[in-house]
């Protein structure tokens, strides 16, 4: 629905076959990173901080060590100081993060690991571990952690960013600042004016697979690892890092990963696991459990954002003046960065100030959760301009078209904006019935924008063309979404050749070139630019090939729906196969590599539409209705692009209405569980609509443009907007639970 | 500990294995029997990854232990296909794009086997609810309900 | 001569300017003309930053070539997920 642009003719691209990976994830014989068995194999326990902060005074092992069928135990002793080596700060972090030192800085920080030759007594063993902490304080919030006095995560931590650089140290690790105009005059020009203040929890990717590991170290310093990632390249990088070795030494392959969301972009288990079998000299599994993955592994940030816009009687935005603070848990590195870039990049503005501070504070590390950074920053601006809207009387549609930015537009955070479909997608949720849907007593119904730069980055493939004209196509790109699927129709349509003649897979880091992680929504960009560059010049062979087979030039050569044919119809055409059948004759096996870092990335939007229906004696809020409209610049595979935008709006609703860490006084988590952490059911969601937009990518081969994370941006200014036209308040603190929205109602009351 | 002696039948075939009186069905299933469709998402039951159906009831594998299941009848989502054959519902999973990282499938496809040997005609709420206690991250659901109503379409001839 | 913009991040760096024009025929010898236009600016814009080049954005910029009527930004380095 909603093709903005002719469709070239496309004989695969665009098509909704059966992606390559289904049958074996149907029949349950797909391998995921706990399914793997070794002969020999040990089961692996982690040892976690039960405390938020604290110092490690000892850790005595000898216990655990002696206990029945243990035959590994290590601790932060087991890995290299990479302080003490030079290393870069960033690495040191991630090397401290992966096992403390000296120091815990969250509840369920590692401590040690064990490895023994059941689950039970490896748990057994993990219990026997004895660390003595001194207990230190410690802050929760960007507000506890920015607070006067507040006790430091990091002793040295001198803000980057400010100017000048302050004489003392605090928990915040740096400033985002972006200006542009005059905010006083802007403010001035105002018909209307609204300033709002509003925070949001940490939220869990939620993915339904836990992080799980299998390595098998050799005695020579070698070892294997299997494991569920986005990016086994990267989790051979960094583990590499947390080790000490040579990336060179480890293999990684990458089992069939249960989701990732940005989660599994960064290594939890895979350094201990290779360090346990190096020191057990057998293989190990280490498998998180749901409560170590809520503790331990990182949610996105929590935020405290203020938004002050005005717009005049027009509509258009005259100033907009954004203030953040966000959660970047135990080591710098929150999204805020990200955030100030987006979070008011759709629009045209001639005057703002954008400000953001990188918190750090005593909880897990936070982690990439699609789009990071951007839909808290969305929520609070999208709600600001629904407050407006409503203010000068403009529909909320109408008011984005009114300063939506388009090709050539200065985005806020700098470049000029190339081609872009935000317009489309405004006018694609306009155009649809659900935008005039009837509505009854106590539902609303709420608009909400959003962007997303998308990214590019290095991909390698390779396609090999079997002796009977069929390819396989090979690249580094773990799949998290059907890309295989996606590998397979571009090569089809470069190749000319059917697509269920096409095996795409996933190759290890020794068998494929280097790949940068599957995350981004890069992967249908980037590495099938390199599996369409690799067709491209089997396509060149296969030419040259027929050229010399039928004595011409090789410009009286096409390739046309895989075959060869001669310009003048002078010869019989030469299929893939044919020439395939006797590739020896022409010069031997057919096959073509392709590495790049990535061109031509093209931005995303999505605009969104969101219907709700609010008990107003439960305060429970129910979705009735969703529409979501993203630029997918060209949809390779509709179903999947389709799977990405449903995906990403019930994070959204989850996010939105139920989902949020709450941790107690002593900074332990209380709701670390499936059951207590609620994200949304198949009962509580409607149908979610999805209209395509196709604006092409005028740098891309295909026009793709990255559809993976800009639908998660919208969702809960969506849903935030729907709720206040249904009861007339307005939320700014998620999430919107019952509890919040009955209150928001009693003070309505009074 | 010692290890108790079990007896089922497992996707038709009779399977015998041993496991520790406090070894759940689930990891018993993956590391004894070899069978790890079944996932572990939670270990709790809240996520309905590991779900089985004992004796043609739908239960979590999570929350069952091992030495339980003596002399039950077990379905696992490998025993759903018929000699090589697809389950509608697993062909409709296929055609219908209702997977995408596919860990729940497998726990939603014996939920969604155990809803319609029961109700083969189901309204979209009724599928809702009775998958209500299989968790997917991945799809949003949407497309994963439209694969049943497809394969109960399928199953009722029409 | 390229126009070269600054984000307010990076002012402080450049004695509040936030546009100037550089002579340059690649993103690295770019960097070199601010660094001595500016000493101290190199390493943090080698350090923090992706580039925009005539609104195409690149994270390894060195060797990408500027022109004349070029418009370049500095960008924050963001992450994916």
């Amino acid at each position: 629905m909603a093709v903005t642009e002719e469709n070239p003719g496309y004989k695969w691209v665009g098509t909704r076959p059966i992606r390559p990976d289904g049958l074996e994830k149907v029949t349950g014989k797909a391998q995921f990173g706990a399914d793997l068995m070794l002969p020999g194999m040990l089961f692996g326990k982690v040892v976690r901080s039960p405390h938020a902060h604290a110092r490690i005074v000892s850790i005595d092992t000898t216990a655990a060590e002696a206990m029945l069928g243990v035959k590994a135990v290590i601790t932060g002793d087991d890995f290299p100081d990479l302080a003490a080596n030079g290393a870069h700060p960033s690495e040191i972090d991630v090397a401290n993060n992966a096992i403390a030192r000296d120091k815990v800085l969250y509840e369920g920080h590692v401590v040690a690991a064990v490895a023994a030759t059941t689950r039970d007594q490896a748990e057994a063993a993990a219990k026997a571990v004895e660390v003595t902490y001194e207990l230190l304080p410690h802050v929760l919030t960007v507000d506890e952690a920015m607070a006067d006095g507040a006790p430091l995560l990091h002793e040295g931590m001198i803000t980057k960013g400010v100017d000048p650089a302050p004489e003392q140290a605090s928990n915040v690790a740096s400033k985002i600042l972006h200006e542009r105009g005059d905010l006083d005059q802007g403010f001035g020009e105002a018909e209307a004016v609204v300033e709002r203040e509003f925070t949001t929890k940490p939220v869990h990717q939620g993915y339904i697979e836990p992080h799980a590991a299998v390595a098998d170290a050799n005695s020579d310093g070698r070892a294997h690892i299997w494991c569920s990632s986005q990016g086994h390249f990267q989790m051979r990088a960094s583990s590499a890092t947390v080790l000490g070795v040579s990336p060179g030494t480890l293999k990684v392959t990458a089992a069939e990963i249960g989701g990732g969301f940005g989660g599994k972009t960064v290594i939890y288990l895979e350094p201990l696991a290779v360090r346990l079998s190096q020191r057990a000299g057998r293989p190990v599994k280490l498998v998180m459990d749901r409560d170590e993955v809520f503790r331990a592994t990182g949610p996105t940030s929590g935020t405290r954002i203020r938004v002050k816009m005005g717009v005049s009687k027009d509509g258009k935005i005259t100033a907009a003046e954004v203030w953040m603070a966000y959660e970047a848990g135990a080591y710098a590195g929150s999204p805020v960065g990200a955030a100030g870039m987006t979070a008011i990049a759709c629009y045209d503005i001639p005057n703002f100030v954008v400000e953001g501070y990188d918190v750090v504070c005593n909880k897990p590390r936070v982690a990439a959760y699609r789009a990071p950074g951007a839909p808290m920053a969305a929520f609070a601006v999208e709600s600001v301009l629904d407050e407006l809207a409503r203010d000068i009387g403009i529909d909320p549609i109408d008011i984005r078209l009114a300063n939506a930015a388009v090709e050539g537009t200065q985005a806020s955070y700098g470049p000029k904006f190339p081609r872009i479909g935000f317009v489309e997608t405004l006018e694609a949720i306009k155009d649809h019935p659900n935008y005039t849907a009837d509505l009854g007593p106590n539902q609303g119904r709420g608009v909400a924008a959003g962007f997303w730069f998308n990214a590019g980055m290095m991909s390698s493939a390779t396609v090999h063309i079997n002796e009977n004209g069929t390819a396989t196509v090979v690249t580094g790109s773990p799949d998290i979404g059907g890309s295989r699927q996606s590998m397979a129709l571009m090569a089809a349509e470069e190749l000319g050749i059917p697509y269920e003649s096409i095996k795409a897979v996933v190759a290890d880091t020794e068998t494929v070139g280097f790949n940068d992680v599957t995350g981004g929504s890069r992967v249908t960009l980037a590495t099938g630019a390199a599996v369409v560059d690799a067709c491209r010049l089997i396509v060149e062979d296969l030419r040259a090939r027929a050229a010399k087979t039928w004595d011409v030039e090789l410009d009286q050569v096409e390739w046309v729906d895989g075959q060869a044919q001669h310009v003048e119809g002078a010869q019989p055409p030469l299929s893939l196969n044919d020439l395939a059948a006797k590739s020896g004759r022409t010069g031997g096996p057919i096959s073509a590599n392709a590495s790049l870092n990535s061109r031509g990335v093209g931005a995303g939007f999505s605009t969104q539409l969101c219907d709700v229906e609010v008990d107003p004696e439960t305060g429970v809020t129910r979705v009735i209705r969703y529409l979501t409209a993203q630029d997918a610049g060209r949809a390779i595979s509709p179903d999947y692009v389709e799977g990405q935008m449903q995906g990403g709006v019930v994070q959204g609703i989850g996010w939105a209405l139920n989902e949020e860490y709450i941790h107690d006084s002593d900074g332990v988590m209380e709701n670390a569980s499936f059951l207590d952490y609620r994200i949304p059911v198949a009962s509580d969601l409607p149908m979610i609509d999805c209209a395509i937009v196709e604006v092409p990518n005028p740098a891309h081969p295909y026009g793709v443009r990255g559809v993976g994370e800009v639908g998660i941006v919208p969702p809960m200014a969506a849903v935030g907007n729907a709720i206040n036209d249904a009861l007339d308040v307005r939320m700014t603190d998620l999430p919107m639970s019952p509890v919040k929205i009955l209150e928001a109602l009693n003070n309505q009351r009074d | 500990m010692a290890r108790t002696h079990i007896t089922t039948v497992v996707n038709g075939d009779e399977t015998e294995f041993l496991a520790e009186d406090g070894t759940s069905l689930l990891n018993a299933l993956r590391d004894e029997v070899g069978l790890t469709g079944a996932k572990e998402g939670c270990g709790t039951g809240d996520c309905g990854a590991c779900s089985v159906m004992i004796d043609d009831k739908v239960t979590c594998a999570c929350l069952v232990f091992a030495p339980e299941v003596d002399g039950s009848t077990i379905l696992t989502v490998e025993g759903l296909a018929d000699s090589g054959e697809l389950h509608p519902l697993q062909q409709c999973f296929l055609e219908g794009a209702a997977l995408q990282c596919g860990i729940c499938t497998p726990g939603f496809l014996i939920s969604a086997k155990a809803l319609l040997d029961k109700n083969p005609d189901p309204t979209e709420t009724e599928i809702r609810y009775a998958l209500a206690g299989n968790l997917c991250r991945c799809t949003g659901y949407d497309k994963i309900i439209r694969a049943v109503q497809e394969a109960a379409r399928e199953m009722r001839g029409q | 001569m390229a126009q070269v913009h600054f984000s307010a991040g990076l002012r402080d760096l450049t004695g509040g300017l936030a546009q100037v024009e550089v002579e340059a025929t690649t993103v690295r010898r770019l960097v070199v003309a601010l660094e001595e236009m500016f000493p101290g600016i190199g390493g943090r814009l080698s350090e923090a930053s992706s580039v925009a080049i005539d609104g195409e954005i690149f994270t390894d910029a060195d060797y990408e070539p500027v022109s004349d009527d070029s418009e370049v930004h500095f960008l924050d380095i963001f992450q994916g997920g």
